[in-house]
């Protein structure tokens, strides 16, 4: 919480701390219930075969490296709180096509490339892409909101590595065990599109708390 | 001492185990990109398996001796599709096993063009190793996703008069088979009189869950169960249902053509029911919602 909030008081900074961690946690329990997701989304239109998984794990994979990429990119200039949360808010915008364009978009890709293979390929891109890349942006700007020190920078990083990526197995598990059969899965993803709102909200508010 | 009669009676037994597991040859293995795919040999006949660790399912048998003979009951009991389309000149199958079904309907219509969708190549292969299976001009088969065959064949403007849906292999169950928009998409496919025939499960909450899907979707349906089997085979079309009487006098018809096929087709009709002994309060299954693999358990 250095820089951010180096006239914070010592509790509030260490709010903070909990803040980013658990918004780190849902983060990734999100990318990779969207993931799982993904592969249903894309069955009706391409099947379920193992090129299908393919398309969707490398395009997330893409999407996540880039989304590290810019991260660290935008926490050289004054990273704060509210940015963070805007993160979030922007990665719940992205999410909505997949509610309610996602058969007109994977229609139109359907009729245009016959292979299956590269018809996945590219609907996965179109869907999931952006919000996925917006997700990624998130890892690296944690570790920036709360390394205080270079010494115990790589500490930092190690624990919220160990709280994301137990996020996402954790959104793995639950939705192919659970979610997937208790609800429908345009009402899985809405709900994960409010929780990163209002986990967005929650980060902007805490940001422009009196004092910061 | 007891504890040698105690290891006697284990070996003595686990010997008997293995002359019965001898009993049954195996001829072919490999797996391929979907499954561990088996060929066996047992008393004159020759078997396609899917393996799973504990659980085997026989996808197909022929009969060595009696090559004709169409060996499931659950595949005889595709064949009452015919009772409601008896002159299919298209025919769509989906999943092709050891290929039993197009090849013996392929003998009963020899002028029927045949398409065969199948996922697995090598489950094609075998079929064409082991099984005799063979492609006539009028057959095609397609090696792909059968709902990404039918999506396109709808952009095609394709039609058929007998869709059989066969593409369940006992294991694992492709939920984007089993939804209600996949089941409209194949009637779209099915001419004004065509039938569509679907093997599918009898038992576990799926047996509802896919009941009330079809329903949703065609209206009502033949429920047809042997009593031997465990299997469930529904038949439907945009046509009403009809009665028994019609039912067993196009049997009566067919008995002769089906005999060579070892299919008694006069046993079925009065097993093909119309009345629904499901939960009729569960939800259909849609592409937003089907966990077929865990309703199953």
């Amino acid at each position: 919480m250095s820089i951010v909030s180096a006239s914070l008081n010592p509790t509030q900074a260490k709010s903070n701390q909990g803040l980013v961690m658990s918004l780190a946690f849902t983060s990734g329990f999100i990318i990779m219930s969207v993931e799982l997701l993904g592969g249903r989304i894309l069955a009706p239109y391409f099947g379920s075969s193992i090129y299908v998984w393919g398309s969707i794990i490398s395009i997330f994979m893409v999407a996540l490296s880039t989304g590290y990429l810019i991260g660290g990119r935008l926490s050289l200039a004054n990273p704060n709180l509210a940015k963070y949360g805007s993160f979030f808010i922007l990665a719940a915008v992205a999410l909505l096509p997949i509610v309610f364009f996602s058969n007109f978009m994977m229609e139109s890709v359907f009729t245009r490339v016959e292979d299956p293979r590269y018809g996945s390929l590219i609907a996965s891109t179109l869907l999931f892409f952006v919000p996925t890349a917006i997700l990624g942006i998130i890892a690296p700007y944690s570790v920036r909101l709360m390394v205080e020190n270079a010494g115990h920078s790589g500490q930092v990083a190690g624990g919220l590595y160990f709280i994301s990526t137990l996020g996402s197995a954790l959104g793995t598990l639950l939705t192919s065990f659970y979610l997937v059969l208790w609800f429908e899965m345009n009402s899985i993803v809405i709900t994960m599109i409010m929780v990163l709102f209002i986990a967005g909200t929650l980060a902007v508010w805490a940001g422009k708390r009196p004092g910061q | 001492m007891s504890k040698l009669m105690i290891i006697a009676i284990g070996l003595i037994s686990l010997y008997g185990a293995c002359g019965n597991l001898q009993a049954d040859k195996v001829i072919h293995k490999e797996k391929s990109l979907y499954r561990n795919i088996e060929v066996k040999e047992a008393r004159g006949r020759r078997c396609l398996v899917f393996t799973v660790k504990r659980r085997t399912s026989r996808q197909s048998c022929i009969n060595l001796d009696r090559p004709k003979e169409v060996v499931f009951p659950y595949t005889k009991m595709t064949f009452a599709a015919l009772l409601l389309q008896d002159r299919p000149a298209r025919i769509l199958i989906v999943g092709l096993g050891g290929g039993t079904l197009p090849k013996t309907l392929n003998q009963l219509y020899p002028d029927a063009a045949i398409d065969v969708v199948e996922i697995d190549s090598a489950v094609y292969r075998v079929a064409q190793q082991f099984f005799d299976f063979e492609e006539p001009e009028q057959m095609k088969v397609s090696i792909t996703d059968a709902r990404v065959f039918i999506k396109r064949a709808q952009i095609r403007k394709e039609s058929y008069d007998l869709i059989i849906l066969d593409a369940f292999t006992g294991e694992y169950i492709p939920e984007h088979l089993m939804t209600q928009e996949f089941l409209k998409e194949v009637k779209s496919l099915l001419t004004e009189t065509g039938v569509v025939v679907a093997n599918t499960f009898s038992t576990s909450k799926l047996y509802d869950y896919e009941s009330v899907t079809y329903t949703s979707v065609f209206g009502n349906f033949f429920n047809f169960k042997l009593p031997v089997t465990g299997n469930r085979v529904i038949i439907t079309g945009p046509q009403p249902l009809p009665s028994g009487k019609a039912l067993m006098s196009r049997a009566r018809r067919l008995a002769n053509r089906l005999a060579p096929y070892y299919i008694n087709i006069e046993d079925f009709p009065r097993y093909m029911a119309t009345t629904a002994d499901w939960d009729q309060s569960v939800e259909p299954m849609t592409d937003q919602y089907a966990p077929a693999n865990l309703l199953r358990r």
